[in-house]
């Protein structure tokens, strides 16, 4: 690349891309496994083993799965008892229901909660997580306090969380390490009787399905028993 | 080597069969996986695993899936 530019910028010809581009500026700050990914990148691309939209194409693809893809599935199972008995049964067919691509989960599996039950998901091997259905894992279920507490001391770490269990509830502790991917199916939280599909999907967090919290209480309910 | 080191030697039952699945064992050396190995998802009170160290309820339990060879008939312990 040409280098002669030797006087101020804030003019429209082409010179050194690293003095503007951003994404190259943002690189010289990384640590050094960060700096290698992308050399690998670049080398990847230079020899043309693939393309710099394949990578793309790649990343939107793993960006587009977030958690509201499980909200979909809880909320449509609440209004529903067919679609939870399916979602249970068979959660792949519940996901090809609702439009949401499961294919690349090797199997699946929905545990429920109830009055009586409380499931909860760790993968004390590594990270192993529902992507397709709750997109990329939060940073603290990868860490190594997560995942070696929560076998355990469930209860305590779920506390953490902010949630209290009377000692009465069966706590059941999935760890998830082979080729199954784990979901909870939390429980549909009370006074929500006239909510909407959607008004529901916007009260199960990534972390109700995890299991480390409950649905979240509709505004008005927790405001009224404060 | 996906059994986890806190459930070898401890007591559990068969809860479901998910199905057979390739081995990963010899996957994760290159291999083909096969012949595939029934996948088990496998009980423990949580009592059983920790004795004293578990503190909290005694109702509590823990899943995890274990592959057949990992497994042997309880009544021979």
């Amino acid at each position: 690349m040409s280098n002669n530019h030797d006087h101020d910028h804030g003019h429209g010809h082409p010179h050194d891309v690293t003095q503007h581009d951003p994404e190259a500026a943002e690189r010289n700050k990384l640590p050094p496994y960060g700096k290698r990914i992308y050399a690998i990148r670049d080398l990847l691309i230079e020899k043309g083993i693939v393309t710099a939209d394949d990578i793309q194409r790649q990343v939107d693809y793993m960006e587009a799965r977030t958690p509201a893809n499980g909200a979909r599935l809880v909320a449509r199972a609440w209004i529903d008892p067919d679609f939870k008995q399916l979602l249970l049964s068979n959660p792949k067919a519940a996901c090809a229901v609702l439009g949401i691509d499961a294919t690349s989960l090797t199997e699946f599996v929905v545990v429920e909660n109830t009055p009586a039950v409380h499931n909860l998901i760790v993968c004390t091997l590594c990270s192993c997580y529902p992507r397709p259905i709750l997109g990329r894992p939060p940073d603290w279920y990868k860490s190594f306090a997560y995942r070696s507490r929560a076998v355990v001391e469930p209860r305590a770490v779920m506390a953490e969380f902010g949630t209290q269990l009377p000692e009465d509830v069966d706590v059941r502790v999935y760890d998830s390490s082979a080729d199954m991917r784990y979901l909870v199916l939390p429980m549909r939280p009370p006074g929500t009787g006239g909510l909407t599909e959607e008004e529901l999907a916007a009260l199960v967090s990534r972390d109700s399905m995890i299991g480390v919290t409950q649905a979240k209480e509709p505004l008005g309910a927790s405001t009224m028993s404060r | 080597m996906r059994t986890p080191a806190y459930v070898r030697g401890k007591l559990g039952w068969i809860e479901r069969l998910h199905g057979e699945f390739r081995n990963p064992e010899q996957l994760a050396y290159g291999g083909d996986g096969l012949p595939r190995q029934p996948l088990y998802l496998v009980g423990f009170r949580q009592m059983d695993l920790w004795q004293q160290r578990y503190a909290e309820s005694p109702r509590d339990k823990l899943y995890v899936d274990i592959y057949e060879p990992w497994l042997e008939p309880a009544h021979e312990q």
